[in-house]
């Protein structure tokens, strides 16, 4: 191997920096979540105590943290199993070229680049003057999907994008149905990419806030309650709250990256019987 | 369900229903009655459905209207060039100076495992670093750089756009990662032949190349910041405005015509913009 040029380190500096940059905050608010019982929102830390996670599940005067977690959780799950759903059916259309489908591209890159508060407050109109009740089940439910589907869906045209056609000729040229073909060939190889188009939803939906602003009626869901407690708790009960909600956060993304990889160790294991033979 | 999958356009239709449902009921609809509402009148207490100007005559009339707008092509034009540089250098080491594919797909999902958390969160964890006795403050104290602590780190522009730098960058790294790893690696390799140096390869060849990256990564981050309402409100202490808390602040005074006629040209200015951004780059191409 060639020497390493001398822009690689300035730039393997700068990458460093960038780094300390992306989660330096993240991890110092993480390090003043364990402040002392008589600490403050800045260094020193006065000791070290679990102060501020007892008080987060005890007394229930910061606001109903658990309930808006479970609302959020729920949520991110529904929203999480439409996005797949409908991205899914979503990216199979476009590839039929279907009349129409320009059309749908542009309202998709509408609901992409709309600024969230629009959506917000159109759902919410919708909902007042339609004489519904907004509630985070339905209209923040809605609001939500405006967010996530276009990702799911830019993911899924980059996943057909990237597909190798042959393998849906071979399947019909042996005799295959459509829908075999779908069932059988086509979702199989696009199966992994599912698990990323569910992470998509699930954690956008989970961290929404401009959208579900207006759209979730009387229950909070957790991003809006977090900011409520921004405006009036000056405790680092704030920090233990962000950090748990964070380390949740990681939690998720990992169990979604071991699916991930599990998925590639199992398709490298089985999804081939080349070399096996047949006598 | 045989026939159907056969006839393309029908069952390229069927398929995207429930895509066109859900946009029609959660984009479509809404915007429609948000230009609606925007003509219609308020009073203190509700709103009347009764044609009128008065929302459009009061907004264009205003000269704070024009301040505000001012302010959110200022941050999307600051916020813009930053993470465009910090986000092309970012992937461009990513892309080219690592070696191995483990190490580069590591390196990137580091970059991109904050955007899978909330914003909020990451929002309020400036404030340890920036606050008045925070980090920074302490720390330049401490090496005698300044005298007194810095009033303008916390609650100001500065943190606005420090904020939608840290938020954002990664819509930059993404894209550009993307179309860099797409980049025929033969190109690079002939442009050495050729004789020329790393800097003429990465001027004459790679940045050319990384043009539809570049402009993906801006489409995302000049309506991410344009629509932006929270980050400012939070990020300035409610001392800097930008269109979306204009909207906003009429949404806390229940005056909905008022923050729909906002919105609408909210809208229209987005849409005009990232329209014509779109010319340059064929998104669905590019992916």
């Amino acid at each position: 191997m060639e020497p390493r040029p001398r822009s690689f380190y300035v730039l393997a500096g700068f990458f460093t920096l960038f780094m300390l940059f992306l989660y330096g905050p993240t991890i110092t608010i993480g390090i003043l979540s364990f402040q002392g019982p008589g600490g403050g929102l800045t260094f020193p830390m006065q000791g070290t105590s679990l102060h501020w996670f007892r008080d987060l599940f005890e007394k229930q005067a910061v606001g109903d943290i658990w309930g808006s977690f479970r609302r959020s959780f729920m949520l991110g799950l529904m929203v999480m199993v439409t996005t797949v759903v409908v991205s899914v059916m979503g990216g199979l259309a476009f590839r039929k070229r279907f009349p129409g489908s320009s059309v749908l591209f542009y309202l998709i890159i509408t609901s992409l680049v709309i600024p969230s508060i629009l959506i917000s407050l159109g759902v919410g109109l919708m909902f007042s003057q339609g004489g519904l009740d907004v509630h985070w089940a339905t209209s923040g439910y809605g609001a939500q999907l405006t967010w996530t589907l276009p990702f799911g869906l830019l993911i899924m045209f980059a996943v057909f994008n990237r597909f190798d056609k042959s393998y849906e000729e071979a399947a019909r040229d042996l005799g295959a149905t459509p829908w075999q073909t779908l069932r059988h060939v086509v979702l199989p190889i696009i199966a992994p990419s599912l698990i990323g188009v569910a992470l998509f939803g699930f954690t956008l939906s989970y961290d929404e806030f401009a959208r579900t602003l207006l759209t979730s009626g009387s229950y909070n869901t957790l991003p809006l309650e977090i900011f409520g407690m921004t405006t009036n708790v000056t405790t680092p009960v704030l920090y233990a709250l962000g950090t748990l909600t964070t380390a949740f956060s990681l939690v998720i993304i990992g169990v979604f990256l071991c699916i991930a990889l599990w998925g590639a160790r199992r398709k490298a294991k089985v999804g081939s019987d080349a070399g096996s033979g047949l006598v | 369900m045989e026939n159907l999958l056969r006839n393309k356009a029908l069952s390229g239709w069927l398929l995207a229903t429930p895509l066109t449902l859900v946009l029609a009921f959660f984009l479509v609809l809404p915007i429609i009655l948000i230009v609606v509402v925007s003509f219609w009148q308020a009073t203190e207490f509700s709103i009347i459905p009764a044609f009128t100007w008065e929302n459009y005559e009061f907004l264009f009339g205003s000269p704070v209207t024009y301040k505000v707008f001012l302010n959110t092509f200022k941050y999307a034009a600051i916020t813009w060039a930053m993470t465009l540089l910090i986000g092309f250098t970012v992937a461009y080491f990513l892309a080219f100076h690592v070696r191995t594919q483990t190490w580069q797909i590591a390196l990137f999902l580091l970059c991109t495992i904050p955007f899978w958390t909330s914003n909020i969160i990451r929002m309020i964890s400036w404030i340890p670093f920036l606050g008045r006795n925070g980090i920074a403050n302490s720390a330049l104290l401490s090496w005698g750089v300044i005298d007194e602590p810095l009033e303008w780190l916390l609650f100001s522009d500065f943190a606005v756009v420090l904020a939608f730098v840290h938020l954002y960058t990664l819509f930059m790294v993404v894209p550009i990662f993307n179309t860099m790893m797409r980049i025929d690696r033969s190109l690079i390799e002939a442009a050495r032949d050729a004789g020329a140096n790393g800097a003429q390869i990465l001027w004459n060849v790679i940045i050319p190349l990384t043009k539809p990256g570049m402009m993906i990564g801006t489409i995302f981050v000049v309506a991410l910041v344009m629509g932006d309402f929270i980050t400012v409100r939070f990020m300035s202490g409610s001392q800097s405005a930008n269109v979306g808390r204009l909207i906003s602040n009429d949404i806390a005074l229940l005056n909905y015509p008022s923050a729909a006629a906002t919105a609408v040209v909210l809208l229209l200015t987005v849409l005009l913009t990232i329209g014509i951004l779109l010319r340059f780059v064929d998104i669905r191409k590019e992916l």
